[in-house]
């Protein structure tokens, strides 16, 4: 049996008496594009942090191409393969665009001081970043600082960045939100694609036109529960996902 | 001439122990208000090796070590905390050398080490050492600077949590910052003893350490040439004008301050806009 690319076992998570997670499963595949949904509260940002190594479960695994990472340190899981590209965009404002992406691809130097010493060269990088920012759309901007650009521009860069780390499996929390509709719909464009790259992508997000129209399998998630797993239309149509999500009666 | 070596001299220690602040408030963006407490700690280790007959440079080696040593510690210690926080826990830093160091005979207590041999070389070989341990220690941070240390140096100081989510080991750079910038301190205080031959726990306290943070701050956060430039400055102005250094702190606050509101990037910063307008015009 081939390991899935993504596995999640019986995760719980506690914060204080609150249960934010309860017993949470589910497997991502190679090259998938998983639409991860769920009302305000439900626990997609705390399932996130969990796969990061950013919060540690009460129980349950997590396990990446057949490796279990439970126990993995953040840093440690980013090297193994896992990248976020979080909701709210955080670039480094004082490098250009082309500075943050090739930092990102540092690879192993970045691991270790000493190893970072002895190597001088960004060229390499640079060249790798240029390419990932053309393929965001963003190669008219390379050099200028993520101060002189509009939100939607740095949201790419978020994605830029993320796949400068080199990743099998791609985090992504709401990168559609505040975004004007052209632009959502450039964005999910270019998400749908990566999957054709090699990459598996768990997306958050609270746009549903543009998830059910990128996403062939949707997770949705409330109360930190598991709610539906499945084909998307299918998924969409179960009178408990329309009731929890959506509100709308059964 | 021997007031104006003893007066380079100076400048040169002060530089190298601005420029060993600037390595870690600077490049890694890790505030630090006990820096002066490496300075004596390699100051007190120089001067009790070579008054039981070690030569002085070989002095330097271990003061540097132990400098870095008890600055890992520090690193370690201060790994959990950030900005304000880590700010107090290093000024504690400071207050603890100097509370230990006034209690033990060994390190001659309230009075501290007088009689620290001069320099075999004389002050001209000793502003000469300093000079090349200035040398040594800028092109290291240079190359620092320009390498993957350095660039990862430059997103941990603006933003660790971002720094973490590109792969890089956040604590290791860290603790790497703490130990390089302690040793350059544990440096210039070996020098420093030898220098003025007389060292107590009074020259190590938390005036010092604002003192270099404020030649760091003056010559521009993280900026090699504007600290140099502004430690030579300011380690020199209370030795020619008598009265700057009555009012050393007064001083030095004001500059602090000034600096703050009005040029929050410093001599560097200040000359950067200066050349931009000139290029425009």
């Amino acid at each position: 049996m081939t390991a899935k690319r993504l596995q999640i076992k019986n995760v719980s998570v506690k914060f204080g008496g609150l249960l934010a997670l309860d017993d949470v499963s589910f497997e991502v595949d190679d090259n998938q594009l998983l639409g991860f949904i769920g009302p305000n509260g439900a626990g997609k940002t705390t399932l996130m942090r969990v796969i990061m190594g950013m919060v540690n479960p009460l129980s349950g695994t997590v396990s990446l191409n057949g490796r279990n990472i439970t126990n993995l340190k953040s840093v440690q899981r980013i090297h193994a393969g896992v990248a976020l590209g979080q909701q709210i965009v955080k670039p480094l404002r004082q490098m250009s665009l082309l500075d943050n992406v090739a930092l990102a691809s540092g690879g192993k130097k970045l691991l270790s001081p000493f190893r970072a010493l002895m190597v001088q060269r960004r060229c390499d990088e640079r060249e790798l970043a240029r390419k990932l920012l053309i393929q965001v759309g963003l190669g008219d901007h390379v050099e200028k600082l993520p101060s002189e650009l509009p939100l939607g521009y740095l949201k790419r860069l978020e994605v830029a960045r993320a796949l400068a780390l080199n990743p099998s499996l791609l985090l992504l929390d709401e990168p559609l939100a505040g975004l004007s509709k052209p632009e959502a719909e450039q964005m999910a464009d270019l998400i749908s694609n990566l999957p054709r790259v090699g990459l598996s992508v768990i997306l958050i997000e609270h746009n549903l036109p543009q998830v059910q129209r990128i996403c062939p399998t949707l997770y949705v998630q409330s109360n930190g529960r598991q709610l539906a797993f499945g084909v998307t239309n299918d998924v969409m149509a179960d009178p408990a996902v329309r009731q929890a999500y959506l509100g709308v009666g059964v | 001439m021997a007031y104006e070596i003893v007066v380079l001299t100076n400048m040169a220690i002060a530089v190298l122990f601005a420029l060993s602040l600037n390595v870690i408030t600077g490049f890694c963006g890790q505030v630090s208000l006990g820096h002066a407490a490496f300075l004596g700690i390699g100051a007190y280790t120089s001067a009790m090796l070579s008054k039981s007959g070690v030569p002085i440079v070989i002095t330097f080696a271990p003061a540097m070590g132990m400098a870095a040593l008890i600055g890992l510690v520090v690193g370690v210690a201060s790994l959990r905390v950030r900005h304000d926080f880590l700010a107090i826990t290093t000024m504690g830093v400071v207050f603890l050398f100097t509370g230990i160091v006034r209690k033990q005979e060994i390190l001659g207590g309230e009075i501290g080490i007088s009689g620290i041999p001069a320099p075999d070389f004389g002050r001209v070989g000793l502003l000469a050492t300093s000079l090349l341990c200035v040398l040594a220690y800028l092109l290291f941070t240079i190359w620092v600077r320009r390498s993957w240390a350095g660039f990862a140096f430059d997103s941990i100081s603006e933003d660790e949590d971002t720094a973490r989510l590109l792969g890089i080991n956040v604590p290791k750079f860290k603790l790497f910052a703490f130990v390089v910038g302690t040793a350059g301190a544990g440096l210039a205080g070996a020098l420093y003893a030898h220098q003025v031959r007389f060292i107590g726990p009074d020259s190590f306290g938390f005036v010092e350490s604002i003192s270099v943070l404020a030649m760091v701050i003056v010559g521009g956060i993280g900026s090699i040439w504007g600290v140099i430039l502004a430690a030579a400055f300011l380690s020199a102005l209370p030795q020619f004008f008598q009265v700057i250094d009555d009012y050393k702190l007064l001083v030095y606050g004001l500059l602090l301050f000034g600096a703050m509101r009005f040029a929050p990037e410093g001599i560097d910063g200040l000359l950067k806009k200066i050349f931009r307008r000139r290029a425009v015009k």
